[in-house]
């Protein structure tokens, strides 16, 4: 009788690993950037309806990269999610937090159960209110999540991005026009080419608005702001 | 995919998904038990209720307002309760019936409209706004056999036509699109009547908040289930308008002195 083949678990979570990271390498850069008035998201996206930046709840958004229609799933849940929660008891108890723990718990039980892991990085930033400081949340495909200050990455070549911001960034969280040029700049330095306003999805959570806090920044905004 | 620890859920609607995954939320009367005949008798049931509330439409678009009354049986349970409000940037609603089940309905329809525009990433039309609310109303019917009467009265404005639309509904679900005003409530038929007879197409937004506050003052005037303006408390009617340039509210400044003037012109004539 033939002997079932072994394989260590360490063997078959880096197989898992190295699988996923290749899927979400194989996409373009998103950014979260803190700026004065809450989270800028800047995502290289030349397509103007299948978006990776979308709005979950009051003052929190979501960013996906990687396979489209697995992130689209998370954002759909994290939706539910966040609207169940603020229905049950009310608005201010929808945290970003409790969000990016439900992913987090998600993606790793999936990770580690199920025979194909999921090609996904996402981001859950949540912009503070009355003084609290802003929260930005990455997680990774296997589940483990990173608190991030100041800005964020996933991605593409999130790395080279990430080293390009980390030198640039100032010390204080720049104004909203300030901060688009800078992860634009950045974007456009690891693609090795330049990008159109047509092609960038760009949202803010701003927190000087009332109410739902999201908005996507219109293409004639975003030339406006990027013209020399 | 099942994702573990997140809602699993296919669909854009909330009200469904709650009615699935969490019934205790959402307008269902499971394991309630029937309400006795001699307790749904007139002024025995309870619940807050009774109510005028009315839409009209002007040139803008639509101003929806409603007096502040919650009676039970026979007593004043609340002076100062809300029965507008606003849905979202383009729509609101009033209310009639039982006051629990009314609010939840409102807001479980704020966040219904909400989440899916969230999923959809594009906003529900005029129209389906209002045949969502009517499968809601219809969702509530065996409540209504248990005394719990909600009956909302939907105003939007219809971006895509470029005017304000205002439907009402029945108890089963019904769905009606009226052309001018309406109004619903223990007093809906006085107010309806004052409508009637000074409604003119096209008038200017000062006439049609005029109009509704004298139209709420006569129901008041007429019909114990609905609140006048209570003078001693500074509480008068609450009122919406909803035009092309989304929802706003009436400020209270414009309530009490149309208010104020509907009265001094019923003073002058009755003395």
């Amino acid at each position: 009788m033939p002997m079932p083949y072994y394989v260590s678990p360490e063997q078959m979570m880096q197989d898992k690993a190295e699988y996923a990271k290749k899927g979400i390498a194989k996409g373009r850069s998103i950014i979260a950037m803190e700026y004065v008035d809450g989270i800028l998201l800047t995502a290289d996206n030349p397509s103007a309806s299948l978006h990776k930046v979308s709005e979950i709840y009051d003052n929190i958004a979501f960013a996906g990269a990687g396979k489209y229609s697995e992130f689209e799933n998370l954002r759909k849940a994290g939706i539910r999610h966040a609207d169940l929660k603020g229905f049950m008891y009310s608005r201010e108890d929808v945290t970003g937090r409790s969000l990016a723990n439900g992913y987090s718990q998600s993606l790793g039980t999936v990770f580690s159960q199920e025979m194909k892991p999921l090609e996904v990085e996402i981001l859950v930033v949540q912009a503070g209110a009355n003084h609290h400081a802003n929260e930005i949340y990455r997680i990774s495909f296997d589940g483990s999540i990173i608190d991030e200050k100041n800005f964020a990455v996933i991605g593409g070549k999130s790395e080279a991005v990430q080293t390009l911001l980390k030198e640039n960034s100032p010390s204080q969280a720049p104004p909203l026009d300030a901060a688009l040029k800078l992860c634009v700049t950045a974007l456009e330095q690891t693609a090795n080419q330049k990008l159109p306003p047509e092609g960038l999805e760009i949202a803010v959570l701003d927190r000087t608005r009332a109410g739902r806090k999201f908005r996507r920044v219109s293409i004639a905004d975003v030339r406006l702001i990027l013209s020399p | 995919m099942k994702l573990p620890y997140l809602p699993d859920h296919d669909g854009s609607s909330f009200f469904d998904f709650v009615s699935m995954h969490h019934p205790e939320l959402a307008l269902r009367s499971h394991g309630m038990a029937a309400v006795p005949d001699q307790v749904r008798a007139v002024g025995q049931v309870a619940v807050p209720s009774a109510t005028t509330v009315l839409a009209l439409k002007y040139q803008q678009g639509v101003v929806i307002a409603g007096d502040r009354r919650a009676t039970e049986g026979f007593q004043i349970a609340d002076r100062r309760i809300e029965k507008v409000f606003k849905i979202d940037d383009w729509s609101a609603m009033a209310i009639a019936g039982a006051a629990g089940p009314c609010i939840e309905m409102a807001k479980l329809f704020q966040t219904e409209l909400e989440h899916y525009e969230k999923l959809e990433g594009v906003p529900l039309s005029c129209e389906g706004k209002a045949n969502k609310l009517g499968q809601m109303v219809k969702a509530n019917l065996p409540m209504v056999f248990q005394g719990l009467v909600v009956m909302p009265l939907y105003v939007g404005y219809d971006v895509k036509r470029g005017e304000g639309r205002i439907f009402k509904y029945d108890i089963t679900g019904g769905r009606y699109e009226e052309s001018d005003y309406h109004a619903i409530g223990s007093g809906g038929k006085d107010a309806r009547n004052t409508m009637r007879e000074h409604f003119k197409r096209q008038l200017s937004e000062g006439d049609a908040i005029k109009l509704a506050l004298l139209a709420l003052y006569n129901a008041a005037d007429d019909d114990v289930g609905t609140g006048g303006p209570d003078l001693v408390r500074g509480i008068y009617p609450t009122a919406k308008v909803v035009t092309a340039q989304g929802i706003a509210d009436v400020s209270d400044d414009t309530l009490r002195a149309v208010c104020n003037d509907v009265m001094a012109a019923r003073r002058s004539r009755e003395t």
